[in-house]
Parts: C-alpha cells; structure tokens; sequence
C-alpha cells in the first residue's frame, strides 16, 4: 500500500495524456467530419483536398490559426479579452475527467478502471465544471465591447443557464433508481442488454435532457448566439487567429463530453450484449473502451445530422420551449418516478408511466399555450408588431 | 477520500498549461501589423456608433433570477433522490410525500411566475 500513490500519480498522468489527445484529436476528427458530412448531406463534396479524403484538413487550418496575426482591438478590455478563450477551454478540458470511458484494465498486477478520476459526487462535478463555461462566452462577449458580441453573449448566457434546469432534472430520475452520484456506478448499475439501459425506464428525461445538451453546446437549432445572419458570430465576433480557434476548441469539446455523458447516463455506457466481458483482464477493457467510443461517435454524428434538418429556433420560441414544455417534462418524469416505484416497484411500469404522463403534460401545455385568445396583432403602446404579435397574425 | 481529487488537479494544471501555451504561442508567432481600420469595432463595415456599454432589456435579468430561484430548488433534489431508493424499502410513503410538498411549492412558484407572464419572451 506504500506505494500507491505512485501507481495513482503515474497512471493517471498517463490516462491524461491519452484521455486529452483522444479529445484533441476527436476534436479535429470532429471538424473534419462537420464539414464531410455537411456536404454529403447537402449532395456536395466538402473539404477533400489536404491530406486523403481531405483529413489533414483540420491540421492545415490549426496550423494557420497559430501563424495568423494575434490582434488585440483598442476598445476592449484587455486582461478579460485575452482570458476569456481559457476560461471557456479549461473547464471543457477539465469536464472530461470524470467520464468512464471503459472497464478497466489490469496492468502489472494493478487494476486501473479506465476513468481519470472515480470521485462519487461525478454528476455534481459535471453540472458544476460545464456551469462555469458561461463565464467564458458572457466575459468574452463583454470584453469585446462590440454591440454583436455582447447581444450574443447574453443571448447564449441566458439560453445556458435555462436549458441547464431541465439538464440537471433530467438526471434526477436516474439518480433515484441508481442511488449514486458516480458515474462508474450509474454505468455499471445498467446491464449490458440495450432493454435494461436507463435511455427506456426515462425516455421524456432522456429527450430532454438530450434537447438541453444541445442548447448547452449552442449547436442548432440553438445557436442563436452565434446566429450568423443576425449576429455575425455572436460572442466572438471580435476575436482572431488562436483565440478564435479555442473558442472553437471548446464548443466541440463540449459537444464530445456531453455525447459521452449521456452515453454513460442513458446508453449504458460501455456496455453491449455482453461484449465487453470477452477476452482477458486486458482485452475486455480495450474492447469495452471501444464499444464506448463507437457509441459516442454515433452520438456525435446525430449532432451534425440535426444540424442539417432542423431550422433555427427564434429566441422567444427558444424560451417558450425551454422553460414551458421541456422544464414541466422533466419535473413530472421525477414525480411519476417517485410515485410508481414506491407503489410498485416496478422499472417496466415506471417505464410506460414515465412516457404516458410526458403526453398527458406536453398536450396540456400545447392546448395552454395554442388555445389562449390570440391578441390583436398591433397591441404595443408605441405600435410596434411584438413576435407574439406576429404569431397570432399566422 | 480527497486522493481521488488527485487526478482532477493534475488535468487542471494541464488545461491550464494548454490554454496558456495556445494563448502565448500564437501571441509570438503571429504577425503584428496592426492599422487604424483592424483595430476598430467590427460592426459589418458600418461606422459605429457609440460603443456596446449601453442597456439592454431587464428579461435577461428575470432569466437569471428564475435561474437562480429553480436551480437551487433542484440542488435540493439531488440528495433526496440519491436516499430515495434506499428510504422506499423502509417508509416509501414519507419520502414521497416530502417530496411532492417540496415539488408543489416548487409548482406553485412556477405558475406565479408563468401567470405573472415571466416565462413569456416577447
């Protein structure tokens, strides 16, 4: 036991090196294939000159962010400008280090789970790290004094810290079946049959807790912070060359962390049809850690298959659908798991109870929302045409 | 155990060491040939006028209020739900009951601010 703060220290400096190059190189893999699968979806060819099947592509425009001109405009604030990028990249960095990302693997007589760090508070960790990116977008967008930057910035931070409501109650069904806060521990808990996997027993907290990921990330159809014919690029409009290229870092950071989250959280993390309990004390962790890794990178081209056949929200209809459909979803998916489990004990009853009562609170807010007298369309005091205005003109 | 914190330290230490060599690297291998027109507020070629300090609409203000409001309201969950599988087996009824007065409080609160037209962006 002496010595087990070395085994600790070097296996984990170990884990970081691997765990933070895989993200690094799943960010550029990422790019590259946002701008592959973009074209092919829109029957064009994309980037397919550098390297084969245009995969360097991504190291060319690293390369050139690095030597282009690190400009610094007059208006802004400088210290807050120049941490604003690392403010955002850190904590995307540093979110990754609780995700488990396969079994374990037994290395000279020690057993090392495939995980940066076993802390049994994980969830909390999660919540609290990816919280934190907010200061990144709201402190950059303000530095900039730029009036695109700052409309950007409180767009994105007021859409962040509405959809993470429904994000932290759409765990919370989980967590009472579970009784962990550990990752490991809610990935081990589902058994290795897609039936058994926590994605069926909470299917609405699963589609809502999906849907605020991607608010959270500012992808589409909630990138309105950065909606380019509005806003140019929203919060970082004024930034060039490295820094422009960490904001960029980060988003996809967030977009491969939140996909392995929720494929520990729903999709049974590294489980498969028992797959993941072939071989030795060696393979079964290098097989599992596969298994995870395909799983997250389907996840991750759903984002980029959203993308493309979604619209983008309007901010009022961004609003309306986070804190009226999606916040009394996830509200109601507690009680009804709290109800039926105490009166029967049951996950497949919890399962259907979960997804019929989701209905029963989406039809009422729908007829709440659709059957309330539509307002004349030019009502304001100073006769201007309001959103809602508009609405009730269609 | 506070062992475990270990790793997450050493990680932050490594994004920080990231993020400042990105930072620093770019800063010096980066032409400088600023002029008048880059070091400018970018506002799509337009002129501007007068800078972004300016005020913007108390909405964004009521959002972060609410936030506040609900967020600390579903920390309080967190620990209830991770004792709640382990209370069911003894007194199920208890727990769940403690748990719908917290959540029709919560409810309450919500259909005020619903009502009081918070929830409505126009």
């Amino acid at each position: 036991m002496e010595n087990f703060p070395l085994v600790l220290i070097i296996s984990s400096i170990v884990k970081i090196l691997i765990v933070v190059h895989l993200l690094l190189i799943g960010v550029m893999v990422m790019i590259w294939a946002e701008r592959r699968v973009s074209g092919w979806m829109q029957d064009r060819l994309g980037p397919n000159r550098v390297g084969p099947q245009g995969l360097l592509q991504p190291i060319a425009d690293g390369l050139k962010f690095l030597f282009k001109e690190d400009l610094i405009p007059d208006h802004v604030d400088k210290p807050l400008y120049v941490m604003a990028p690392a403010m955002l990249l850190v904590p995307a960095l540093v979110a990754v280090a609780v995700v488990p990302f396969g079994s374990a693997i037994t290395v000279f007589g020690h057993e090392i789970p495939l995980q940066i760090a076993d802390i049994n508070i994980g969830i909390l960790y999660i919540l609290a790290i990816t919280s934190l990116g907010v200061y990144g977008v709201v402190l950059g967008a303000w530095a900039s004094n730029n009036k695109y930057s700052l409309l950007g910035g409180l767009r994105s931070s007021a859409q962040m810290i509405s959809y993470e409501l429904t994000l932290g109650l759409g765990i919370i069904g989980i967590l009472m079946l579970t009784s962990s806060l550990s990752l490991r521990t809610i990935a081990v808990e589902q058994g290795a049959y897609p039936w058994q996997w926590n994605f069926l027993i909470h299917f609405p907290a699963f589609l809502a807790f999906t849907t605020a990921m991607f608010a959270e990330t500012n992808r589409l159809p909630f990138d309105l912070a950065e909606a380019e014919q509005e806003l140019v690029a929203g919060y970082h409009t004024e930034y060039s060359s490295m820094k422009f290229a960490m904001f960029f870092m980060a988003e996809y950071m967030n977009m491969i962390v939140g996909s392995a989250v929720t494929v520990t959280l729903f999709l049974g993390g590294w489980h498969f049809f028992g797959l993941e309990n072939m071989g030795g004390p060696v393979w079964s962790g290098l097989i599992s850690f596969g298994i995870f890794f395909v799983k997250t990178a389907i996840f991750l081209f759903v984002f980029i298959w959203v993308r493309w056949t979604l619209p983008r929200f309007r901010y009022d209809q961004l609003m309306n659908f986070g804190w009226k459909f999606l916040l009394p979803v996830a509200l109601t998916s507690i009680v009804v798991t709290g109800i039926l489990w105490i009166t029967t004990n049951s996950r497949l009853i919890v399962g259907i109870g979960n997804v019929v009562s989701a209905f029963i609170v989406v039809s009422i807010v729908a007829s709440l929302l659709v059957m309330k007298t539509p307002k004349p369309a030019i009502q304001d005091s100073d006769n201007r045409l309001t959103p809602s205005a508009l609405d009730a003109i269609e | 155990m506070l062992i475990d914190y270990l790793p997450i330290l050493l990680l932050g230490l490594f994004a920080v060491l990231f993020a400042g060599i990105n930072l620093a690297l770019t800063h010096i291998l980066g032409p400088k040939r600023p002029n008048r027109v880059k070091l400018s507020v970018y506002e799509s070629g337009v002129r501007p006028v007068g800078d972004a300090r300016q005020r913007f609409t108390i909405r964004f203000d009521l959002v972060a209020m609410l936030f506040i409001i609900f967020d600390i309201e579903v920390v309080f969950l967190y620990p209830w739900a991770v004792v709640f599988k382990k209370f069911s087996e003894t007194s199920g009824l208890f727990i769940l009951i403690e748990m719908l007065v917290f959540i029709g409080i919560l409810l309450l609160g919500y259909i005020y601010a619903w009502k009081k037209g918070g929830l409505t962006w126009d």
